[in-house]
């Protein structure tokens, strides 16, 4: 019981950060239509923001949470405004094949700088557990806990109650008359994109310090947001939330009593079947955002 | 292409191995030989059907453990070995097509590339059957008849045979009824559907095709290696692939073949000057490139160029 009760603890550390990822790509991928295989290189992106930050400057924890997410909405925003928007009326496919060059050059544009080695970011935690009753936690994975609920709750309430969220929703739900209102859809365009890099670079900021950094870190990561987003429904912020909290503690589960080998193999399982058997995710689109 | 350029290209391939200076170059014509074949089974389902497989490292690498693994533990020959894990990469092509092909576009990508991470984790991780990330060395070289094809020069006979029998495989396919089938399921599927063509049985028939194909690939770089390991699964040949059809030009039976061939002697000839590092961010920019600027690839773009002489009147000299 302890036992199981420890793995789910570790599972919702996990998926607090899959949560975010999720998010960032459900925005991305299914409100403005871009398949990015690049978002996991904005979560890199965030990692070694975080480890230049720490190591390198010696700044606090926060601020080096906060530059990472600064770096991922600058690149992001960049990213959209110089491939992105002139390749609006083409098709999916089309930004797919872009993205799929951006993933390729970061990845190895990140290899360059900071070599093929992995790297652990300092970090100003104890490294002794809490115990609370029949599990233990580290401070750090608390702390990205907290923070990585923080950030969801943030990201949640710019979307539902915040101005800027509502001309976000018009623009996704009907382009041309949310133009008509006066919303300018290019920068309504740039700017989703930004808030969805900045989340997944928030999200390798926060799991740096727990795991280790490297270059291709953010392969699997892409696709663990991936399967989030199709577990929670293209578009839908709850599901992805929750989609990453689940995925989280399969993750830990899997890897706790099946076989830790095949951990990363059970977010590509839930691709494969959620897309098979209920392409719209496990949860209903009552509440999709747009 | 015409009828004498083709004769002499076909001549020039025969005599490769006459008059290239070492057998460095001619390992370089091997591998571009074997990503050729790789390039044109891609081109089948993204050029033809329209739908991307990031997956296809999966048939690949199906292809080159299953031979691999016939000829170490089984000590099969190559030949029945070959047919076998062609057979395998296929039938995983069927069960992908049937599985994904109801899906389309971004879903169909997601399909294919999480069944590689799926097959590259089993790869890693069956260690009894497949030495895990150690890998399987000592694959044997080939052999036909009483000899053998360990040597470079025969061996690159072997792997020209199969570029030349994909090609005419892909030829017959897409000038047939299929091809036209494919295509128009492509421009328009409602409509395609609307006047009969079968889409499922046309869709599978393509990925198994082209599945078959990537493990013939497999199979060839397996024994040519002569080591298997789960770096056959590695996304950079996916992304090769990739490469080498959109930059050639997607859709037509050339383009594969030149963009193999320009993408496996461009990165050696830039060896020298650059890390392999260098090479593939230089791929990614590349990409973006393409896309931009040659969105149609290199082979259609010529022949535009060609078609547009010879409707315009002739230069004055």
């Amino acid at each position: 019981m302890a036992e199981l009760l420890q793995h789910l603890l570790n599972g919702l550390v996990l998926g607090g950060t899959y949560a975010l990822l999720g998010i960032g790509l459900t925005l991305i991928f299914g409100l403005m239509n871009v398949v990015n295989f690049a978002h996991g290189e904005f979560y890199t992106l965030g990692a070694y923001a975080a480890f230049a930050a720490l190591a390198l400057a010696g700044a606090p924890f926060f601020a080096a949470l906060l530059l990472a997410i600064a770096a991922g909405a600058v690149l992001g925003w960049l990213c959209e405004i110089t491939l992105l928007r002139p390749l609006r009326s083409e098709s999916i496919d089309t930004t797919m094949l872009v993205m799929i060059g951006v993933w390729i050059a970061m990845q190895n544009a990140e290899l360059l700088t900071w070599g093929g080695v992995a790297k652990s970011i300092p970090h100003p935690f104890p490294t002794a557990p809490l115990v609370l009753g029949p599990v233990a936690i580290a401070p750090l994975r608390l702390f990205v806990m907290v923070l990585a609920a923080g950030l969801i709750a943030a990201s949640w309430l710019l979307i539902q109650k915040t101005k800027l969220g509502r001309a976000m929703r018009a623009t996704f739900q009907d382009c041309d008359t949310a133009a008509l209102m006066g919303v300018g859809i290019g920068r309504i365009h740039a700017v989703t994109f930004a808030f969805g890099s900045g989340l997944a670079a928030a999200a390798g900021a926060l799991l740096g310090p727990v795991f280790l950094v490297y270059p291709s870190m953010g392969d699997l990561a892409s696709l663990k947001a991936f399967s989030v987003v199709i577990l929670g429904g293209l578009g839908n912020l709850p599901g992805a939330t929750l989609g990453g909290l689940l995925l989280g503690i399969a993750e830990e589960l899997g890897a706790g009593y099946v076989s830790s080998g095949y951990r990363d193999a059970i977010g590509f399982v839930i691709i494969i079947l959620v897309l098979l058997f209920r392409p719209s995710g496990l949860f209903a689109r009552q509440e999709r955002i747009a | 292409m015409t009828r004498a350029g083709g004769f002499i290209l076909a001549a020039g391939a025969l005599t490769l191995p006459l008059w290239l200076p070492s057998a460095y170059h001619l390992h370089v014509a091997i591998m571009a030989g074997i990503f050729a074949v790789l390039a044109m089974s891609l081109n089948l389902l993204l050029g033809y059907t329209g739908q991307l497989s990031l997956g296809h490292a999966a048939f690949f690498g199906i292809g080159a453990y299953t031979s691999a693994l016939l000829t170490l533990k089984l000590e099969w020959s190559f030949w029945p070995a070959l047919v076998v894990a062609v057979a395998l990469a296929g039938a995983a092509g069927f069960l992908i097509g049937r599985l994904a092909l109801k899906l389309r576009g971004a879903y169909f990508v997601l399909v294919t590339i999480s069944f590689a991470g799926v097959i590259s984790l089993v790869s890693i991780n069956w260690i009894e059957l497949t030495n895990g990330p150690l890998g399987l060395p000592g694959v044997p070289a080939p052999e036909l008849g009483p000899w053998s094809l360990r040597a470079k020069s025969a061996y690159y006979y072997l792997v020209l045979a199969s570029v030349g029998l994909s090609y005419l495989v892909c030829r017959r396919l897409v000038r047939s009824r299929i091809g036209r089938a494919l295509v128009a399921l492509r421009e328009n599927e409602p409509l395609a559907e609307s006047v009969g063509v079968d889409v499922t049985h046309y869709l599978v028939l393509a990925a198994v095709v082209s599945a078959a194909m990537a493990g013939l690939g497999g199979v060839l770089y397996a024994h040519y290696t002569r080591f298997v390991s789960p770096e056959v699964f590695l996304f950079t040949y996916t992304v090769t692939m990739v490469i080498m059809v959109v930059a050639g030009g997607k859709g037509t039976l050339a383009g594969p073949l030149v963009g193999a061939v320009l993408f496996t002697v461009l990165p050696e000839a830039l060896r020298a000057a650059t890390s392999w590092q260098w090479q593939m961010l230089a791929y990614g920019v590349l990409l973006i490139l393409l896309v931009f600027f040659l969105p149609r690839g290199i082979v259609p773009r010529l022949n535009a160029l060609a078609a547009s002489r010879r409707a315009a009147p002739a230069p004055r000299a």
